[in-house]
């Protein structure tokens, strides 16, 4: 494999623009977020405070926004609450969050939170299929796993257990699953035929006929396929043991490199996901210094120093610009930003971070597109069952492998 | 003194999956493209309805080993499209239907807690219990659960959901940044159930909702599903709109309640209801004929017979006499995936009946359907519509309506248009909303604390 050398000059072909992300989680992912000045934090409950962070995420052009979410109280404890009374406890469903915004926003991604290794793969896929009808094709998904002992409590009708590995496997399952159902229906299954009374063609409902480890499901779904034919699938990698997991089953896989070398070999190992984004925590102020300050303010009132699984960057927005086309070298092809105080850095990212990178020609100056795939450069896929144009005449013709 | 008039409450049912809808009128939109949902839920709030409605059913109706296809086929995500609604309405309360056999509870409660907060308090949520191992195929969990067992299971996923929902008590959250305390106390949420259908414990993460607890609508018809309607429900989504039939169901349904402390006021009933307007009595009862022979084209009408006679009956006519034959014994697997609402009684007694009343008016297979599967239709003049709704509800048959158009999603516009104002100006029905949530439209009280549920530790 070629290797570039580090200190190229410029390419002559300028590369492709950037994707950005935001994860909208809570006040922001410092502990101390929801402690700052105008974070809101009596409004997380409500609608309109999610409906204010997306139109700024829309007022920056961001690809999409992501929201956390889990099947369990936060908690800094693996097991089960921590009994803390000073960090943000609780939320509301992600995927009705973002359903919640989607009439309110026009070009933004939506991109809920799920755990697989609780949920029905039936409903989430319907679920996220009607995300789809109601943003009008933006509606994406984040997979999780959880490993939780609180939650298998929680549902309990699982045992606890099975390792990462097993439950990313089953993760796996779910995603087929998922996209075998969006799939189930054919783009025109729904023919409406008043000589014949027929409403739907039935030879173009398909049953996904779905066995695996841990489930099967038969299909087809209730839901028509969706506006995207496959939303994109996301999942973060926190460790390049999950990478696997990613390969098999996302469209974007957010990868927590710490530095450039990191980010390539992240690159190099997922040759065939459309989508590899750097993950970063960021704090942005105008002078490195002050972002410096305002995240020591921040640990002081928490009582100890942000930790995180990705790299934390507290510097100016031209820096952090830097820091991006940086990574962008390294093959990266977007990121999600997880702001450390949405009501102050959503909006350096979107009124700082942004106007720099349209400044180098790397970030669009206006949407592009209308649908989520479209904003991500991915095209809308054919239907597996559906006979494609040059589908064998008779069904006895040796099938494409 | 007379008694005051009593208040009706209305509701639209979002038309889709059934035998109402008339897919192919020109006028006929789509029933999944969001804009339907919009118009539909704008109409009924400019009317001033109580709530919007949404059936469920979990997997594509088979018949005769087929995908069903002559009805509407396709519908949205329940949950999503009603938290998508809450954006574009304001007060119309959101009302869906979710099972409870194909669920668990932990995840449904926090999805209506969730659709609780992101609508201001106007969630809602029909319990149904359809437990059939075909719907049972799409699910991890398969089709175990037996007949006996669905209302057990329902019962105490109920129980356990209003559990979940109590284990916030709306005090929690401070978000104080002076003080750093996010919350008052730690692990607000704490819960623990054992049953027989779940053995679950831990930590709600959802905060204490504007209703306290959503809505709760019972939709089955036995005697089971009455006693546990009389127990846990605030509304009954109920079958009999007719004078006889209504107060029949009405006065059973309410007499139970003093068996579980309640007041008769605690539990709306509320019939489904299908109309037809004209500018005259006549020129209604024409157009709703012709709506009805669209509805059952001879071909729906064989494929309904079927379910009775649970088997193939392809080689009738439907413009000729029914079946000499009785109807195949046992457990029927003609028809599947429908909720099981006319199937409780015997076939061979039904089939009996029916060919009798084709005898005696001399009706085809598709008259005789026609005439059978009518429901209640409020068909006429606005004037006409308007007093016999209000008729009823004066006469104890029903507390209100949910209205069923049988067009999507422009159905209902006449209705608001014409028959509300007359429910106003005859002072029982509502010019404005009184409140922001659910419970002020329906009149119900702030949920009571969990001692009425039957102990499950
Ligand atoms: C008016 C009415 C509406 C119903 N709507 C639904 C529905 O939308 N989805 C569903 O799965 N079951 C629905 N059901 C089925 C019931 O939940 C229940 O499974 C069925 O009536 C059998 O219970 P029962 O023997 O108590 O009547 C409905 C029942 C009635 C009476």
């Amino acid at each position: 494999m070629p290797v570039r050398p580090s200190h190229s000059p410029a390419p002559t072909r300028s590369p492709a623009p950037l994707h950005l992300a935001v994860a909208l989680d809570g006040a922001g992912w410092h502990p101390a977020a929801w402690r700052e000045p105008g974070a809101d934090a009596d409004r997380l409950f409500t609608a309109g405070y999610w409906a204010a962070l997306v139109a700024e995420a829309e007022h920056g052009l961001l690809d999409f926004v992501t929201f956390e979410d889990s099947l369990s109280l936060q908690s800094t404890d693996p097991d089960g609450p921590d009994g803390r009374t000073d960090l943000v406890r609780g939320r509301l469903d992600a995927v009705l969050v973002a359903a919640r915004v989607a009439p309110l926003s026009r070009h933004i991604g939506l991109v809920p939170s799920v755990v697989a290794t609780h949920t029905e793969p039936f409903h989430v896929s319907k679920a996220l299929a009607t995300l789809d009808y109601v943003s009008r094709g933006r509606a994406g998904l984040r997979i999780q796993i959880s490993e939780r002992a609180d939650e298998v409590r929680h549902f309990g009708r699982r045992a606890a257990g099975g390792g990462a590995t097993e439950l990313y496997g089953e993760a796996a399952d779910h995603v087929e699953v998922v996209r075998r159902l969006w799939d189930s229906w054919e783009d025109d299954a729904e023919i409406r035929d008043a000589a014949t009374g027929r409403f739907v063609d039935r030879a173009k409902l398909h049953y996904i006929d779905f066995e695996g480890r841990h489930f099967s499901v038969k299909g087809p779904s209730i839901t028509p396929r969706p506006p995207q034919g496959l939303p994109p699938v996301s999942a973060l990698a926190a460790d390049a043991a999950v990478y696997p997991f990613l390969a098999r089953a996302t469209d974007i896989g957010y990868v927590t490199a710490r530095d450039a070398d990191e980010a390539r070999a992240a690159v190099a190992a997922l040759p065939r996901t459309p989508h590899v984004f750097g993950e970063l925590t960021v704090f942005l102020d105008e002078k490195p210094e002050a972002a410096e300050r305002r995240l020591q303010r921040l640990d002081a009132a928490h009582g100890a120093a942000y930790t995180s699984d990705a790299r934390v960057f507290a510097g100016t927005p031209e820096l952090l610009a830097d820091l991006l086309l940086e990574w962008r070298e390294a093959g990266l092809t977007g990121f999600r930003l997880r702001p450390g105080v949405l009501a102050h850095d959503l909006p350096a990212i979107t009124r700082g971070l942004v106007p720099e990178l349209q400044r180098r020609g790397a970030f669009r100056q206006a949407y592009e597109a209308s649908s989520l795939r479209g904003l991500l450069g991915l095209a809308r896929p054919a239907n597996r069952y559906a006979p494609g144009p040059d589908a064998p005449a008779s069904p006895t013709a040796p099938a494409a492998a | 003194m007379s008694k005051p008039l009593k208040q009706i409450h209305l509701a639209a049912h979002f038309p889709g999956v059934n035998s109402t809808t008339v897919w192919s009128d020109p006028a006929a939109g789509s029933q999944i493209e969001f804009d339907s949902f919009v118009h539909f839920a704008q109409t009924a709030e400019r009317a001033k309805f109580d709530f919007l409605f949404l059936a469920e059913g979990l997997r594509l109706r088979e018949q005769g080993g087929e995908i069903y296809d002559l009805d509407v086929v396709g519908r949205p995500d329940t949950f999503t499209v009603l938290a998508a609604l809450a954006a574009v309405t304001e007060h119309l309360g959101l009302t869906g239907t979710i099972n409870s056999t194909f669920n668990e509870p932990y995840e449904v409660a926090r999805q209506f807690a969730s659709l609780d907060h992101l609508s201001g308090g106007r969630a809602a949520w029909n319990v149904v219990t359809s437990w059939d191992a075909f719907t049972g195929e799409n699910f991890r969990r398969g089709g175990f659960l037996p007949r006996e067992e669905r209302y057990e299971r329902a019962r105490e996923f109920l129980d356990t959901a209003h559990e979940l929902f109590d284990s916030w008590d709306g005090g929690e959250v401070l978000a104080d940044p002076v003080s750093g305390e996010f919350l008052r106390d730690a692990g607000p949420g704490a819960f623990a159930h054992r049953g027989r259908q779940f053995d679950i414990s831990g930590h709600f993460n959802v905060p204490r909702s504007p209703q306290g607890r959503p809505v709760v609508f019972q939709a089955g018809d036995s005697d089971e599903g009455r006693e546990f309607a009389a127990a846990s429900a605030d509304a009954i989504f109920g079958r009999y709109g007719t004078l006889e039939e209504g107060r029949a169901f009405y006065a059973d349904v309410k007499g139970r309640l003093a068996r579980y402390g309640r007041t008769p006021d605690e539990l709306k009933i509320l019939p489904a209801a299908t109309f037809v307007l004209g500018d005259t009595d006549a020129e209604a009862r024409e157009l709703a004929h012709e709506v009805r022979l669209k509805q059952v084209s001879g071909a729906t009408a064989i494929k309904y017979l079927e379910h009775v006679w649970n088997r193939d009956l392809s080689g009738y006519d439907p413009d000729g006499p029914l079946p000499e034959i009785d109807p195949e014994p046992g457990e029927n697997t003609i028809a599947l995936g429908r909720a099981s609402v006319r199937m409780n009684r015997d076939p061979v007694a039904v089939a009996r009946e029916w060919r009798e009343l084709a005898t005696a008016r001399g009706l085809s297979i598709r008259e005789l359907v026609i005439e059978t599967t009518g429901r209640q239709s409020f068909d006429g003049s606005p004037l006409t519509v308007a007093q016999a709704i209000d008729g009823l509800v004066q006469a104890d048959a029903a507390d209100g309506f949910i209205l069923v158009p049988h067009l999507t999603p422009g159905g209902l516009d006449v209705f608001a248009d014409t028959v509300v104002p007359l429910l106003q100006e005859r002072g029982v029905f509502r010019r404005e909303y009184d409140g922001p949530t659910l419970r002020d439209h329906l009149g119900l009280a702030a949920p009571r604390a969990r001692a009425l549920a039957p102990a499950h530790r």
